[in-house]
């Protein structure tokens, strides 16, 4: 008795704001109003009859976790949180939204394809605001959504949703931020979140659940080029078994782009080119495979590759560079020692690099370029990075995933910096 | 925000297994000498169809390892060496009870949950075969301490968990790099829910051990919670015997999770079909919060505390 439902796949979004603007309300609101929505949809027997939303239920204490260490001032951590529809699944990463944690907003934003800004009603657009957006566009997050929360406290007034639209968009124009929508909110009282409320009668716009439900997941909005670092190479040698004993299958996930069996392709760095013959997921045949897909590929002709090559389609090549310019957040409490060799993690290839030069730091909360000569943590900055060996790179703008890397301190392994190539 | 969309998104289901996938190749990739935890119970045996679609036709790039505390139901025991000798892989078995014979485990008193005493026997074994990243089934949905929790969590020569002390993780570059003695533990299903699991067992057509579905139980109520009496173990003896003066009832249950007999409790369910779990997984959720918010403080922190002595 499975009956057929529709499957939107999953959207990784972020939330941001200031202390207090509502962020672990809103949180609590979105995951406990959904579950109603995922009973219905999952529910073939019968429709649940529950009201959806209880007035009086304390939303935060959904997402208390973090309230806790908050009080502690310990909270320097990415929380994620997780509902569905039943028709789509989300994940939400929930950076704090402290000052001087640039780093999270940083790690939270790199696997989102939406951010849902935060803004109290009350108080408009702060330097907060700013900071949280620049970041955002920075990490390359394709929609803004600013969510005008505690509308209730303004009595659901338009002409306050208007003007601080307006603030907004101006920056926003200055900043180059395009795609950015525009909600009012109540998240305690659940208004516009899942049910439209009557109070807010004259906004017009879907309500934030349809929002999310339609905002299109990662890598379905341009066509890219063919990407598929190896992981792994899968040589069973099975001398028992002929079919298998020649068996060479190159393990990957499609980082962007799609292939097929017959597609010619080229293997990177030996720059050797053939055609694709098989591609399998667990040992059988697929056919093809489509962006995020883990798969197998095998190759018509025998040809060396192993982990940390890269599988392209040949007419679609990336330039190999041994020299990049990318902006870069720090990480690690501990300065960038320009004296020093780091490794650099693209992919699944890692290569030393030195620091070359440090273009200007951005100051996130004036959007101003400084001169530096340092980076330390939670600093941003554009630099330049010589490499001990080719990259095969694209700039971040047209691909978050081969265009973003890590930086790695070998003394003690830690991960210590993220960049985005220009 | 409309676009026309040059490829139809994947399933969340595809997603989240494409991803898992990717995490075990990563650890093969990175990890000199990995292992993967395998207990019989329903995460574990997500990973195990996950496992096979990363590494078939090949065999598995790690051995399979069960931390046995000498308390599980029998079902569970019977099933986890069925499945590994199907797979034709390694499975190694440590128990809490040789780690109790040879003085480094000491229950406090005879009826003590074995279960944290698991991490203990943990680190021996890690210890005795060199392994340098022990792959787990964990999920960040299970408790608000695992919320922040990484894909790959590193611990060091001692097994310890700093939660000051992790890297952070961007994008899909996964760092599993360690030195002689640390540890990575790496956690490919991270981002499923208990909903996710469920689905996934019945889009792949998932053998489970049979306490999963709803069976008659001899249970009492202690505490409000439903308490499994006069459980055989594999050995035959029969374990959590009733206190005196507890009425004992059949119960039509199931298990949510199956670990130590001495801490899992059964809800009443008669739900014996995939298909039904999953319906009823959604549609409780909405009672169940009541319970959820019941978590009681003590069980969160432990549960950090836990994981700082090296346990999961
Ligand atoms: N009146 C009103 N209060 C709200 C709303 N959203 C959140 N709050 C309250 O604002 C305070 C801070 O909210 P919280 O969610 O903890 O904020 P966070 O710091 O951003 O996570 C709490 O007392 C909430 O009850 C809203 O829409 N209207």
């Amino acid at each position: 008795m499975t009956t057929h439902i529709e499957d939107h796949g999953l959207l990784r979004f972020l939330t941001c704001g200031s202390v207090d603007d509502g962020k672990s309300t809103l949180i609590g609101r979105l995951l406990y109003d959904t579950k109603a929505i995922l009973a219905d949809t999952l529910s073939a027997i019968e429709k649940t009859s529950q009201k959806r939303g209880l007035g009086a239920v304390d939303l935060s204490l959904l997402t208390d976790g973090l309230q806790a260490e908050r009080e502690q001032g310990i909270t320097i951590d990415v929380a994620y949180r997780y509902f569905s529809t039943g028709t789509r699944k989300y994940i939400i990463a929930d950076a704090p939204g402290h000052e001087q944690y640039t780093r999270n907003m940083v790690t939270a934003a790199s696997t989102a394809n939406l951010a849902i800004i935060l803004v109290d009603a009350r108080k408009g657009v702060l330097t907060q605001t700013k900071r949280h957006s620049t970041l955002a566009h920075l990490v390359g997050i394709p929609h803004l959504l600013v969510a005008i929360n505690k509308m209730d406290l303004v009595d659901y007034d338009q002409a306050v949703y208007e003007k601080i639209k307006a603030d907004y968009l101006e920056f926003a124009a200055r900043q180059g931020i395009e795609d950015v929508r525009f909600i009012p909110l109540s998240a305690l009282n659940g208004d516009m979140v899942v049910e439209r409320g009557e109070a807010l009668a004259w906004y017009d716009g879907p309500t934030l659940i349809q929002i999310l439900e339609a905002a299109p997941a990662a890598h379905t909005e341009h066509a890219e080029p063919f990407r598929f670092p190896v992981q792994y190479v899968c040589r069973p040698q099975d001398s028992a078994n002929p079919e298998l004993h020649d068996y060479r299958g190159f393990m990957g996930q499609v980082e962007s782009g799609a292939i097929a069996v017959g597609d010619a392709v080229t293997v990177l760095p030996s720059g050797l080119s053939t055609t694709v013959k098989a591609v399998q997921l667990g040992g059988r045949d697929i056919g093809s495979a489509i962006t995020e897909q883990s798969v197998t590929l095998l190759l018509a002709d025998e040809i060396d590759v192993s982990r940390g090559d890269m599988i392209v389609k040949t007419d679609e090549a990336p330039t190999p560079v041994k020299q990049i310019s990318a902006t870069v957040c720090w990480l690690a409490e501990t300065p960038m020692d320009r004296a020093r060799t780091y490794l650099i993690r693209h992919t699944t290839r890692e290569v030393k690099a030195k620091l070359a030069a440090i273009d200007h730091r951005l100051d996130v909360n004036t959007q101003e370029k400084l001169p530096a000569e340092k980076l330390a943590m939670n600093d941003i900055a554009q630099v330049q990075f010589k490499l001990a060996h080719p990259l095969f790179a694209d700039p971040y703008k047209a691909n978050r995933s081969t265009g973003a890397f890590i930086i790695i301190d070998e003394s003690n392994n830690n991960t210590v910096g993220a960049g985005m190539i220009l | 925000m409309s676009a026309t969309l040059t490829q139809q998104p994947l399933s969340h289901l595809d997603w989240l297994e494409a991803e898992a996938i990717h995490i075990m190749r990563e650890v093969a990739g990175q990890c000199a000498n990995p292992v993967l935890l395998f207990s019989g119970g329903k995460d574990s045996i997500c990973m195990l169809r996950i496992a096979e679609k990363a590494f078939r036709p090949g065999k598995f790039p790690f051995p399979l390892m069960h931390i046995d505390t000498g308390h599980n139901y029998q079902e569970v025991v019977a099933f986890r060496d069925k499945r590994a000798a199907e797979l034709g892989e390694r499975l190694i078995v440590r128990s809490v009870e040789d780690s109790m014979k040879r003085g480094t485990v000491v229950l406090k008193h005879e009826g003590e949950s074995r279960n944290k005493h698991q991490s203990v026997t943990l680190l021996e074994a890690i210890e005795e075969f060199g392994f340098d990243c022990c792959i787990g089934g964990a999920r960040r949905d299970e408790e608000k301490a695992r919320a922040k929790e990484r894909i790959m969590s590193f611990r060091d020569e001692f097994g310890q968990w700093d939660p000051k002390n992790q890297r952070p993780e961007l994008w899909n570059l996964y760092n599993a790099r360690a030195h002689k003695g640390e540890n990575i533990r790496a956690f490919p299903i991270s981002n499923w829910t208990e909903m996710d699991v469920w689905q996934y067992i019945e889009r792949e057509k998932l053998e489970l051990p049979s306490i999963y579905f709803a069976h008659q139980r001899p249970v009492v109520i202690r505490g409000g919670a439903i308490v499994p009496v006069n459980v055989p173990l594999v050995s035959g003896e029969l374990t959590n015997l009733p206190k005196a003066g507890e009425a004992i009832v059949e119960l039509q249950v199931r298990f949510r999770t199956v670990g130590d007999i001495s801490c899992t409790a059964p809800v009443e369910s008669d739900a014996d079909t995939v298909e039904k779990i999953v319906v009823e997984t959604a549609t409780t959720t909405i009672t169940e919060r009541g319970a959820t918010r019941l978590d009681d403080q003590t069980s969160e922190a432990s549960m950090e505390q836990r994981k700082k002595e090296g346990y999961f």
